[in-house]
């Protein structure tokens, strides 16, 4: 009550009410977790912590676990924004340094209307279209070749983490692409025209420039474009095979966290079974909570890093 | 601007609700359950609720599991289902429920094989042990011999199977149960299970997606998901040695092959049924009504629903690729049908 309310009424009805909005949030994300908690205690019971480590998921028998899961959870982002990041930076970089004026409107439009497409059109599109293409283009050559390489071992089928990663990878572009340009634009141009000024080519300038000033900003793109891909469900499910194996080779089908809580929800009938699904709700939910807090922290110490290198 | 798109979404959303009210006054059947009878069941409450303005249907398409839980806490006035309560599951009822077949499914497997028309003979070891994992490609000798007509080719089996939770896969593997000893040892039966091989397809489509997109593929899906989608579907030799095809009429046959044996409480798997023409897989469908209504008006609604459903309702079944039940089967429904009461009378 520090702050000047200066004793005005429609101000401190204001701030109460808005600080009201504030702790509804953070009261439904703890009432979230409570749920969730809750209704995980029978799985949690029965299998406790060999859950997050066992490989079976068998509904019959109802012995669970999240291993495949969570390892195709990780294993799909991660490979999605090793693709996804590179591109979206490029082409952040060309549209904002390199475009003519005419282009960079459209491009940029387009790309981020990626954005607005229902993932499941992604899941249909990837059905149809991209794991086909994928399979008979990418895979089925590299199988023959690099077999003997365990990420791209054992037989073709199409469907595959490698499919998931693929298309996650096109789905989290335009969020990477729009954030790492909004960054890139705040460069001072005085810097950029330092560089020039002092015999730097353009590559140089970029690349000089978005060193010192751009990475923390494009590391924050690149958390917002996991934090989709983790949860993506819709889109994955249609593409990943759904296979509860936590295999190596990139040809395989897998699963994912997500997808599986989708796909045997609704017909989830005994306790054990529908409370191991919410363990894995539970699982996903913790994730995704400490890869933000994570990236939170590591995102402060890029942040003290790059002012003091200035 | 947008403050004033606020006012209009208000405006919309006051009009969307007095017309919803109005729309209340008729009486309302909530019901839940069975996705793969829902295209039936929307044809029969639209057509019954023409001819009868007094009440109305609010289905939930949300899948057997969630029709069981449903009718269970008593939320909705019935619930409807593919794979028949377990006696476990009954205990936690508050009362006697009646299971009313309404409609007859079967499940199909198709497969992509260039060179190998519609029809390719299987029979139920085959079936399981290219889902077991053990036959895995298509020249196998035991499919070979069982199709001399054509050359079969030298390429891997790529199984695709559900990777939801659904009464197609229940009654599948069902099937696979019935009929194979490995299977029932290792896999068993269930809306999901866990599969030895294969890849998930999410939903019908999801496994016609597979199968589609794969050369060497084969898959289960409903019998009317394969023939709008035109894709090839295998023969299955049936319990008496006959390789039938499936159709409607095999399905029918085969509720009809177990009309004999059908038990009271018509919980009863129709698979590996008797008879010459049936279709080894094929399913019952069911209504989930309490023997005891809490309602008196809305119990006889349902009844006089379900009496309708059992005899105008299954004219309408074949044109939307369902079986009809067949004329024994109905005749004991019927008199089902007179067990569910109101306070100790009956609301036939």
């Amino acid at each position: 009550m520090s702050r000047k309310t200066g004793g005005n009424f429609k101000d401190l009805l204001f701030e109460r009410t808005t600080g009201a909005f504030a702790f509804l949030v953070l009261f439904l994300a703890v009432l979230l977790f409570a749920v969730l908690l809750r209704e995980s205690l029978p799985a949690l019971r029965k299998f406790g912590g060999s859950f997050l480590v066992t490989g079976t998921w068998d509904p019959v028998l109802e012995k669970f676990g999240a291993l495949p899961f969570i390892y195709g959870t990780i294993v799909s982002s991660f490979l999605a924004i090793l693709i996804a990041v590179p591109l979206s930076v490029g082409a952040a970089i060309f549209i904002n340094e390199y475009a003519p004026p005419w282009m960079k409107t459209p491009v940029s439009f387009l790309a981020e209307l990626l954005a607005a497409i229902p993932s499941v059109i992604y899941g249909l599109w990837g059905i149809f279209v991209l794991v086909p293409v994928l399979r008979d283009v990418f895979m089925k050559p590299v199988a023959k070749y690099l077999g003997w390489i365990p990420l791209f071992k054992g037989p073709v089928y199409g469907p595959s983490m490698l499919a998931a990663g693929v298309l996650l990878s096109i789905m989290i572009i335009p969020f990477i692409l729009s954030v790492s340009r909004e960054v890139l634009a705040t460069i001072p141009q005085r810097q950029k025209e330092a560089v020039l000024s002092l015999g730097g080519t353009r590559w140089e300038m970029i690349r000089i420039v978005i060193g010192q000033h751009c990475i923390p900003g494009i590391f924050g793109a690149t958390i917002l474009g996991l934090g989709r891909a983790l949860g993506e469900t819709m889109a994955v499910t249609m593409v990943i095979g759904n296979r509860p194996e936590a295999i190596l080779s990139l040809f395989q089908p897998g699963y994912s966290m997500a997808a599986v809580i989708a796909n045997e929800f609704t017909e989830a009938v005994g306790d054990v079974y529908l409370s191991s699904l919410v363990l894995i709700g539970l699982i996903l939910f913790v994730m995704t909570l400490a890869v933000n807090l994570a990236a939170k922290w590591i995102l402060t110490k890029m942040v003290a890093r790059a002012s003091r290198g200035i | 601007m947008k403050k004033f798109y606020g006012v209009l979404a208000g405006v919309v959303a006051m009009f969307a609700a007095v017309s919803f009210a109005s729309a209340a006054d008729p009486l309302t059947i909530n019901g839940a359950g069975a996705t793969f009878p829902y295209p039936l069941y929307s044809k029969w409450f639209y057509e019954y609720s023409n001819a009868h303005p007094g009440v109305r249907f609010n289905y939930q398409s949300i899948g057997s599991g969630g029709g069981i839980k449903q009718i269970t806490a008593g939320t909705v006035n019935f619930g409807a289902t593919d794979a028949p309560m377990t006696e476990e599951g009954m205990k936690k009822l508050p009362g006697a429920i009646l299971h009313i077949p309404t409609a007859l499914g079967a499940v199909v497997p198709v497969y992509n094989l260039d060179g190998v028309p519609a029809g390719l003979k299987l029979t139920s070891d085959i079936l399981a042990g290219i889902y077991l994992g053990k036959i895995t490609r298509w020249n196998d000798p035991k499919i070979a011999e069982l199709n001399k007509t054509v050359t079969m080719p030298n390429a891997d089996i790529v199984v695709a199977h559900r990777s939801d939770g659904s009464g197609t896969t229940d009654i599948f593997t069902n099937y696979l149960t019935t009929v194979n000893i490995d299977w029932r040892a290792k896999v068993g039966r269930g809306p999901s299970v866990n599969w030895p091989v294969g890849i998930g397809g999410k939903g019908n489509e999801g496994v016609a997606g597979v199968v589609k997109q794969t050369p060497g593929a084969i898959g289960y899906v409903e019998l009317a998901y394969a023939k709008q989608n035109k894709m090839k579907v295998a023969s299955l030799r049936n319990k008496e040695g006959h390789f039938v095809a499936p159709t409607l009429e095999a399905t029918s046959a085969a509720a009809a092959g177990m009309a004999k044996s059908m038990p009271d409480d018509f919980r009863v798997s129709l698979v590996d049924a008797p008879g010459k023409e049936s279709w080894p897989i094929s399913g019952l469908t069911w209504i989930l009504v309490y023997k005891d209504q809490a309602d008196a008006a809305r119990g006889k609604a349902i009844v006089q629903f379900l009496k309708w459903a059992i005899r105008d309702g299954q004219k309408m079944e074949a044109a939307l690729d369902y079986a009809a039940l067949p004329k024994p089967v109905v005749e004991k429904v019927d008199k089902a049908l007179k067990q569910i009461s109101f306070k100790g009378k009956s609301l036939y």
